[in-house]
């Protein structure tokens, strides 16, 4: 079974590499680009097929290594 | 005083910080980190600079889940001592030792260079070889020193005396401009609550020689061997 987990960092946390991106965008002339924000994506196979045991592993390795929780969130997709 | 430095995969500063204390009369074990033990009599660890796992992930991540910070841990709740120096303290941070987070620099820069800090009290295992509010000359070397944490932990850390170091110029004023990184307060080191664990971005070690351009990284590792000696 296949997941996708995706770091975010949370609001208000100051994301220098978002604004040089969004910089960037712009001054290739890039219309209508509001703001910019940079995250991660980690496609994961997993090993079980039951889908809430599969939430329960993400959940765990989210938390204790994928996302650090002071600044990031995280969203866990499965089956995608 | 017997410390112990431990080697993570890209720690590059474990050789520099043992010779800074054995300039200051210390006995230096180097531990791997998929060791599970400490040696044993060891008073202090050290979780030196360097680009631990290449900084993967985030910096200090991958090393702050090692096997050998579940003895580190252990051994900061029994109130031994831990140093965290640059990557060292991203490691602390990462694994729980103490509080926040050290992001990207607010500039985007890897700034690698001379920077004063303000000594912010001298009574600790750390900095007692130092005045309260001495400003000394050291390194700085990294690209992810912005230091960030929830409003609540930041009012603890102030509230309580936990921060150890803050960025200041050659008089000793706090100001955005004598702040590379953009941290929070200008804070360039914290400790726990305790204050037998301290994390700080600069290099102490780096300062230990006036052959190589200054000796106010010495007091640190004087500190830490006289409070050894008078406890």
């Amino acid at each position: 079974m296949k997941a996708r987990v995706t770091v975010t960092l949370k609001t208000g946390v100051l994301d220098p590499q978002g604004k040089a991106i969004e910089g960037a965008l712009k001054s290739l002339g890039i219309a209508g680009v509001g703001s910019v924000r940079q995250g991660k994506v980690f496609d994961i196979e997993l090993a079980d097929t039951d889908k809430a045991v599969a939430e329960e592993t993400l959940k765990a390795a989210c938390e204790k290594l994928l996302a650090n929780t002071v600044i990031e969130n995280y969203r866990v997709e499965i089956g995608v | 005083m017997k410390a112990a430095v431990i080697t993570f995969p890209g720690s590059n500063r474990d050789g520099d910080v043992a010779k800074a204390l054995k300039q200051a009369g210390a006995s230096v074990a180097h531990v791997w980190h998929g060791d599970h033990e400490l040696p044993a009599g060891t008073d202090l660890v050290v979780l030196p600079g360097g680009f631990s796992y290449g900084d993967y992930l985030r910096c200090g991540a991958i090393a702050g889940r090692a096997h050998i910070m579940d003895a580190t841990r252990a051994h900061a709740a029994r109130g031994g001592l831990v140093l965290g120096i640059c990557n060292g303290f991203q490691i602390a941070c990462e694994s729980g030792l103490l509080p926040g987070v050290l992001a990207r620099n607010a500039n985007l820069k890897f700034v690698c260079k001379r920077q004063h800090l303000r000594v912010e009290r001298n009574d600790t295992a750390f900095t007692s070889a130092y005045a309260k509010g001495q400003v000394i000359d050291v390194c700085i070397a990294h690209g992810e020193g912005n230091y960030i944490c929830d409003a609540e932990t930041l009012a603890r850390l102030e509230g309580e005396g936990l921060v150890a170091f803050r960025y200041c110029d050659a008089e000793g004023q706090i100001t955005a401009e004598a702040d590379p990184n953009g941290s929070l307060n200008h804070i360039a080191g914290i400790y726990s609550p305790k204050r037998n664990v301290l994390g700080l971005m600069p290099h102490p070690e780096n300062l230990i020689d006036g052959l190589v351009g200054g000796t106010d990284g010495r007091g640190m590792f004087e500190s830490l061997i006289n409070g050894r000696k008078a406890a």
